[in-house]
């Protein structure tokens, strides 16, 4: 194709839906992940875990294993302080060891490794190693956490990364591994003037994110670098992290992502790559290890919480004061949990315009799996329980829940909690939005009989964590194709195919002319991580900021050689210069956003680059005699700035809202003593097809995010924000239940109704 | 215990050593087929699905040595003049899927659902796919996917 350089941002490439590039790939089931990848001389690993949720190793018996035919190595964390002396990692805090060292912290705990270059073999061996444990104390309630004599951790160890963890160094006998705190005028003072003052507290349970492609990592031993494959969305992280580990310079570990079969914020940090890239240079041979679905129940999940939230309220509606009180289930290693406290901690009040806020949000150790990021970093929980207690104020008062809302929503230009001014955040235009598109102000049929009908509206708001950085580089061929170098993982949401629109629309050439290289460490440059709706800001910064630096640089080599880069064909430049068909250009971004770290009353000008706002309406029909209900209708409304693929920003809120419906409806990790009952999918149901509500709206309200490449933002996260606490609402409507704990099974609605009637149900 | 089977693999004769504990899957696997996965290890996700003398079944489930003899079609069998067949070309236009991890099962699916109802109804559809999990969720995408392959299998 000879393309010749068009208009910069002539919206040829961006705001286009066009199919995802590797669309035919992922339909012929050719599409590359770590999952089909096999080397010559490659072992399986398999991991024994622990039994218990918290105790003291005595003795690891491997005899067994060891002496079973097709066994290459059993490794317990003896060997690998061999290694790597100090065998701890993690992004917040250095407490997770790649191999149990003398105690294991919760049940599925890896205590040590198995490799056969059978898998089936492994397997059969890691079942035939004994442990010997001396059982302590453990502590699973997050509440409990804060006061348990078990400590979870001897010492807590802050990796140095985060200053707010710095004065944590040292400590012992406490299970908080972060309290973060804002204060915001005189909460009490404020509650004393108060005409009503309401307190109500929430729960939601502690679930997991089920990417279909299990964790899973390949490392192999080269002679002069260890080449890590990894179902990762943090490649950079991974390099940093392993040559830290191991004391080696960057450049002598290499990591590769192809596609993920999901990620969800699971893939994050370090899971499978120290145990894997440890064992591969022990055995001195290329290993593989593959989770499976039971396995994945212990290795991340997300945060069970318990919300507190008081408000002080004029006899109008108008919200005075709010004070909040979080406490986080972390499990037994921090992972990003302290990061999910503060930097989600601080909308704990809501998208609401209150004078008075006081927030206290604890990240807390237990003995049960760690805790980490899912789409949505803590968001869904604080939404769930703010927009809860919204509609319970409201009730009270008998004020409408959407006027409610619009005496104290957010509005353009007024300070958030922390004091930052909010700036392009469509707070009102989606709940406007979403008001006429439930036909609010219209009556509604409240059904008869046993069958009652309800409605509910919730919104939510996140910040973007900041600051973090983007590095790009756009390299443009003697032929005029291009190619994009970024380490942004697609992990379905598109971002190979935004990579190439952002590249396309400041080059003003086709995007089917673009290509987009996938990570690896030795080849595309530094990225924070795919996470958090981060990339299409961060990363469509650097691309589009890479490609206007090739474009300059082109016409420069035009103008040089006597030619326009606008009107002469890309290829003649290059001929003409190099006199073949030969040479590059190549154009590097690199992009960091502003940020103020906020001050010890939580308070900054500047908490975050952009603000992602997302609503949803829901009606349900209730069973009155069994505590049924149907999802009717659910309607989501998000502002993403403006799109890059509208068509692709379409699956990510429907599938946002989907995945939030299960946390919503079903899904649940059932412990007992620590021990997860229900770790497969035939006992944690996850959404089906069936699922899918009978009418579901989405959209992305029209908005510009003026800080945003292209006018862009992310898009990822915004789907789940509303979902839990309108359908609990609609509920409510429909019955006059009102449920406080996640999820809102039939039993639950049930016992509300029995409960209503003066008949409760026994426990 | 190993032991010699004889198959039939999209439309080429093969044999293969397996041992009576191996699935479908590594079968496949062992042939540099990758596009039947196995996920939930259950048979509830549909991830591995693979046709065997005709009906779709989960090939975590289906013992290496029951093959023997049979008709077994994949995700990777070639259409006939290298083109996208009807239900893949409907996928990719409707954008019905994200990461594509579960979509071979979802096309292997679709393809049986239309053969036996070539004009499903919604609620057929959603019966007939329900053996297979997205969670990615791209769940409405996939029935419009449904809808579309119908329209272009009977134009």
């Amino acid at each position: 194709m000879a393309t010749t350089l068009g208009k910069s941002n002539s919206g040829a490439a961006f705001g286009r839906s066009i199919p995802r590039v590797e669309a035919r790939a992922k339909v012929t089931g050719k599409a590359e992940y770590v999952h089909n990848l096999r080397l010559p001389g490659m072992l399986y690993g398999k991991v024994h875990r622990s039994t218990v949720a918290h105790g003291r190793i005595r003795g690891i018996d491997v005899a067994a294993a060891k002496a079973l035919p097709g066994v290459y190595a059993v490794y317990t964390a003896a060997d690998i302080i061999k290694l790597i002396p100090e065998p701890y990692y993690g992004p917040a805090f250095h407490d997770q060891p790649i191999l149990a060292v003398d105690k294991v912290h919760h049940v599925g705990e890896p205590v040590a490794l198995v490799l056969a270059a059978d898998p089936h073999v492994a397997e059969a061996a890691a079942q035939l190693i004994d442990v010997d444990y001396e059982e302590l104390p453990a502590v699973f309630d997050e509440v409990e956490a804060m006061t348990s004599k078990a400590i979870v951790h001897d010492v807590l160890k802050p990796a140095g990364t985060f200053p707010d963890l710095k004065h944590l160094k040292g400590k012992r006998d406490t299970n908080i591994a972060l309290d973060f705190h804002l204060r915001r005028g005189d909460v009490q003072k404020a509650f004393a003037e108060a005409d009503h003052v309401f307190e109500h507290t929430f729960r939601t349970q502690q679930v997991l994110h089920v990417p279909l492609e299990p964790f899973v990592t390949v490392a192999d031993p080269t002679p002069n670098q260890l080449v890590i494959h990894t179902a990762s969305q943090s490649p950079s992280f991974v390099r940093i992290e392993i040559a830290r580990l191991l004391g080696w310079p960057e450049n002598r570990v290499r990591v590769k992502v192809p596609y993920l079969g999901g990620g969800f914020g699971a893939k994050l940090y370090i899971k499978t790559e120290a145990l894997t890239a440890a064992a591969a240079l022990l055995a001195g041979r290329p290993v593989k290890i593959s989770l499976t679905m039971e396995e994945q129940f212990y290795q991340i999940t997300k945060h069970a919480a318990t919300l507190r939230i008081k408000s002080g309220v004029t006899k109008d509606g108008k919200v005075t004061s709010r004070e909040c009180e979080v406490w986080w289930n972390g499990g037994a290693y921090a992972d990003i949990g302290p990061r999910v406290t503060q930097k989600s901690g601080f909308t704990a009040p809501g998208p609401y315009d209150i004078d008075h806020v006081s927030i206290d949000s604890y990240a807390l150790y237990t003995n049960l799996p760690a805790a980490g990021a899912l789409r949505g970093f803590g968001i869904p929980q604080l939404v769930w329980a703010y927009e809860s207690h919204t509609d319970m104020i409201a009730k009270a008062l008998k004020m409408d829940p959407l006027a409610i809302r619009r005496k104290n929503i957010l509005r353009e230009g007024r300070p958030q909690a922390t004091g930052t001014l909010m700036r392009d955040a469509g707070i009102e235009k989606v709940l406007e939005r979403l008001a006429q598109r439930m036909d609010w102000e219209k009556a509604f049929d409240k059904g008869s009989g046993t069958l009652r009908r309800g409605r509910g509206i919730a919104i939510g708001f996140k910040a973007s964590i900041s600051p973090t950085t983007s590095v790009a580089i756009v390299n443009v061929s003697a032929d005029g194709s291009c190619m994009v170098y970024c380490s942004t993982v697609d992990m379905g949401q598109g971002s190979d195919t935004a990579m190439a629109q952002f590249a396309a629309e400041a080059l003003g050439i086709p995007v089917e002319s673009v290509t987009v290289v996938h990570p690896d460490t030795d080849v595309t440059p530094y990225d924070m991580a795919t996470l958090g709706s981060r990339s299409t800001y961060h990363m469509g910064h650097a691309v589009k900021l890479a490609a206007e630096d090739a474009r300059d640089k082109l016409m420069q080599l035009a103008r040089d050689v006597g030619l326009s880069a606008e009107t002469t064909p890309t290829p003649d430049i290059f001929r003409k210069k190099y006199g073949m068909q030969a040479g590059n250009i190549v154009g590097v971004g690199s992009y960091i956003p502003t940020y103020t770290s906020p001050d010890a009353q939580g308070q900054t000008t500047n908490a975050t680059p952009f603000w992602m706002i997302g609503a949803t309406g829901a009606e349900v029909e209730v069973d009155t005699e069994t505590g049924e209900f149907k999802i009717t209708r659910l309607v989501n409304l998000v502002d993403v700035g403006r799109p890059v693929n509208p068509a692709i920003v379409e699956t990510q809120i429907s599938g946002a809202t989907m995945m939030q419906l299960g946390f919503t409806l079903f899904e649940r990790m059932d412990f007992d003593a620590g021990q997860c009952t229900n770790a497969s999918l035939a006992d944690y149901k996850i959404p089906g097809i069936r699922d899918v509500p009978l009418v579901m709206e989405n959209e992305a309200v029209d908005m510009v995010q003026q800080s945003g490449p292209f006018g862009a933002k992310g898009v990822g996260e915004s789907g789940t924000f509303g979902v839990s606490p309108a359908i609990a609402s609609a509920i409510d409507d429909a019955v006059g239940v009102r449920l406080t704990s996640l999820p809102l099974t039939a039993e639950a609605v049930y016992r509300g109704l029995r409960a209503e009637a003066g008949k409760p149900l026994d426990e | 215990m190993q032991r010699n089977i004889r198959f039939m693999l999209n439309g080429r004769p093969v044999e293969v050593q397996v041992g009576n504990h191996q699935n479908l899957v590594e079968v496949l696997q062992g042939q540099g087929l990758f596009g039947a996965r196995e996920s939930c290890a259950q048979g509830l996700c549909g991830c591995c699905t693979v046709i065997v003398n005709g009906a779709a079944v989960s090939g975590c489930l289906t013992l290496a040595p029951l093959i023997e003899g049979a008709d077994v079609r994949t995700i990777e069998e070639a259409q006939p003049d290298g083109q996208l067949d009807p239900v893949q070309q409907a996928f990719v236009e409707t954008g019905a899927f994200q990461c594509g991890f579960c979509t071979p099962g979802f096309v292997l699916m679709t393809r049986q659902l239309l053969d036996a109802h070539p004009q499903p109804s919604d609620d057929e559809i959603r019966h007939y796919l329900a053996g297979n999990l997205c969670r990615c969720a791209a769940y409405p995408e996939i029935i419009n996917a449904v809808r579309l392959a119908a329209a272009k299998r009977k134009g």
